[in-house]
């Protein structure tokens, strides 16, 4: 496979580096643009495997209110997100809610839960 | 009128911190009030996470750095009042407020602590030519519908500023299945975090348009379509450089301005810069006994640091509660200046007698530097000299002054940015 650049903004710090990576198939052959160490983990990790932390909210039975905030308790891969999205639209939770409470297990099977963000009481 | 030695107004970040410190300096006669259902302020509409780096080392969302305050607050057992607007402050700190099942009532207060917060710039101050048919929100008025009330509102999106609240909105609305078109930016910069603006715009190939502004608005009953152009350094719209996106809804994103009202009543002295109070080294007013923290004071990005300064007000108001009448200080003022890009410093002046060994001067700067250095002068001597590689006017600056270089003859505290050689 042909040789592919890939261009990204490093987040690592307010400065912003400009990243550019040079990438062959799956192998990365070079780094440039970051001004400290920290830009060129962040460019690999994008580029083979990135991640996010998704945030999102679900509906609730039975609350004071119509719906609960929630997250995935760690990051997932990143191509994955519409997915998560879609399932947390169908789901919904009954009250009372706690934070930390398990909503969606093994979400789109990344292994990833989705806990709640806030407390929700009964009606 | 009930007496209680310290009234807390607003239970956001900065009411709950500012009461916490209060608390453990010894004073417990405290109250605080709460227009909305619950505490927590605006962090409770901000569901998505990146709050309380600095203060927990964990990532968290909103509501969840809210509750970990919200917890301390119940478990000093300290008393609040919510659905309780604040109607007015008066100079001898009699606090009117009103609520659905006390009605209006005034309390007497030996110390107050504002932190109402900030709202944001409507479209009014925005002077966008057009009419004003429905479909144009203010981010923040959106974030609340989607993430509280669960409504989204509108399909297609333009959104005018690329402000934290903005970006984290594209992402949202996006992901509830929006189509968000474009970013328009009047600055030739970005106003919010490059963290938001890969992981909110980028991530979805939303394209931001720096140096744009909305030129037209169609649609009479519902926005229709919006016309952004690009501009010049005047910030005119350049003609020919018109582009029309068709959309449903037009987002508004354009900074924040501190809630002051209640201050004006009370005869609290207000920067024009900052559009919030002026304070001394101890974050009170010029009304004594009258303390200000969070965003009613100045515009922060991080709630880490509104937890900080809060802190900071709380500990100065239960001292001063303490002292029964203000601890005697000389009298002796010193000014802060900003110069050379520092837009404003907060606080504004300091009373050395009264000075914590080290005082956190927050600031912002008025452009993009880069290579450029905070430089720190009393009076033409150069104390203190930090490189900072970039800085920006959406992220707060700071330094630290300490009380034991400022003993002798100081009478003006400097604060430079300049070129670094
Ligand atoms: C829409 C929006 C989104 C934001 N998103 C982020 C973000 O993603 N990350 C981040 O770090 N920061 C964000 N911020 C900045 C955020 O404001 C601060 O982090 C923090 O919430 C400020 O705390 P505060 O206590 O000063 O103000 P607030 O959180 O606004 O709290 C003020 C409180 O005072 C109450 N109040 C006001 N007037 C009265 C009255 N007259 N009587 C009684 N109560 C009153 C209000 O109801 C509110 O609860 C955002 C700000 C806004 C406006
Ligand atoms: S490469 Fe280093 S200096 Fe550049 S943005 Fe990333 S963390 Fe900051």
């Amino acid at each position: 496979m042909a040789k592919e650049i890939i261009e990204l903004t490093c987040i690592g710090c307010p400065l912003g580096c400009s990243l550019k990576v040079e990438k062959q198939d799956a192998e990365i052959l070079s780094v440039e643009g970051n001004t400290c160490p920290r830009g060129d983990a962040y460019a690999r990790k994008e580029v083979t495997n990135p991640t996010r932390i998704v945030t999102s909210s679900v509906k609730v039975v039975g609350g004071e209110v119509e719906t609960v905030s929630c997250k995935t308790a760690s990051d997932i891969p990143k191509n994955l997100i519409f997915s998560v999205i879609e399932v947390l639209r169908g789901q919904t939770v009954t009250a009372p809610v706690r934070i930390g409470d398990v909503l969606v297990k093994n979400v789109c099977d990344t292994g990833v839960d989705i806990v709640a963000t806030k407390e929700v009481q009964s009606a | 009128m009930k007496q209680y030695d310290l009234v807390i107004i607003g239970g956001g970040p900065a009411g709950m911190a500012a009461a916490i410190a209060a608390y453990d300096e010894g004073v417990s006669d405290i109250l605080i009030i709460e227009r909305d259902k619950e505490l927590g302020g605006i962090l409770n509409q901000c569901i998505h996470n990146g709050f309380g780096l600095h203060t927990f080392k964990e990532e968290l969302t909103g509501p969840e750095y809210a509750a970990r305050f919200a917890q301390q607050v119940y478990e000093r057992g300290i008393a609040f009042k919510l659905n309780t607007m604040v109607m007015d402050i008066s100079e001898q700190k009699v606090v009117t407020a009103m609520n659905a099942h006390d009605g209006m009532f005034e309390v007497q207060a030996k110390a107050v602590v504002l932190a109402m917060g900030c709202r944001e710039r409507s479209r009014g101050a925005l002077n966008i030519p057009g009419y004003r048919p429905a479909g144009i929100y203010s981010a923040g008025t959106a974030q609340r519908l989607v993430n509280m009330e669960g409504f989204m509102p509108g399909k297609e999106v333009v959104i005018l500023g690329s402000g934290d609240i903005g970006l984290i909105m594209a992402r949202r609305m996006t992901l509830e299945g929006a189509k968000v078109k474009v970013v328009a930016e009047l600055m030739p910069y970005s106003g919010g975090l490059k963290r938001n603006i890969v992981q909110c715009l980028n991530d979805f190939d939303i394209p931001l348009k720096l140096s744009h502004t909305v030129v037209d608005i169609e649609g009479k009953e519902r926005v229709e379509a919006v016309t952004i152009a690009q501009v010049g350094a005047d910030r005119k719209p350049i003609p020919g450089t018109e582009e029309r996106y068709t959309c449903d809804t037009l987002l508004l994103s354009c900074g924040l301005l501190p809630e002051n009202e209640l201050s004006r009543t009370a005869g609290v002295e207000l920067s024009p810069v900052t559009s919030g109070p002026v304070v001394n080294e101890s974050l009170e007013t010029s009304v004594e006994g009258i303390f200000a923290c969070g965003n009613v004071l100045h515009v922060h990005d991080l709630v880490d640091y509104v937890s900080q300064e809060a802190a900071v007000a709380g500990r100065h108001a239960a001292e001063y509660i303490k002292a029964d009448a203000m601890e005697k200080s000389s009298g002796k003022t010193i000014q802060i200046e900003g110069e050379g890009g520092v837009r404003y410093t907060v606080p504004g002046f300091i009373r050395p007698d009264c000075m914590d060994e080290n005082l956190t001067v927050r600031f912002r700067v008025g452009n993009v530097y880069q290579n450029c250095s905070i430089v720190t002068y009393f009076d033409d001597r150069e104390i203190a000299r930090r490189k900072r590689p970039v800085m920006a006017p959406g992220e707060m600056e700071q330094i630290i002054l300490q009380k034991k270089q400022l003993q002798n003859d100081v009478s003006r505290v400097k604060i430079v940015i300049e070129p670094n050689s």
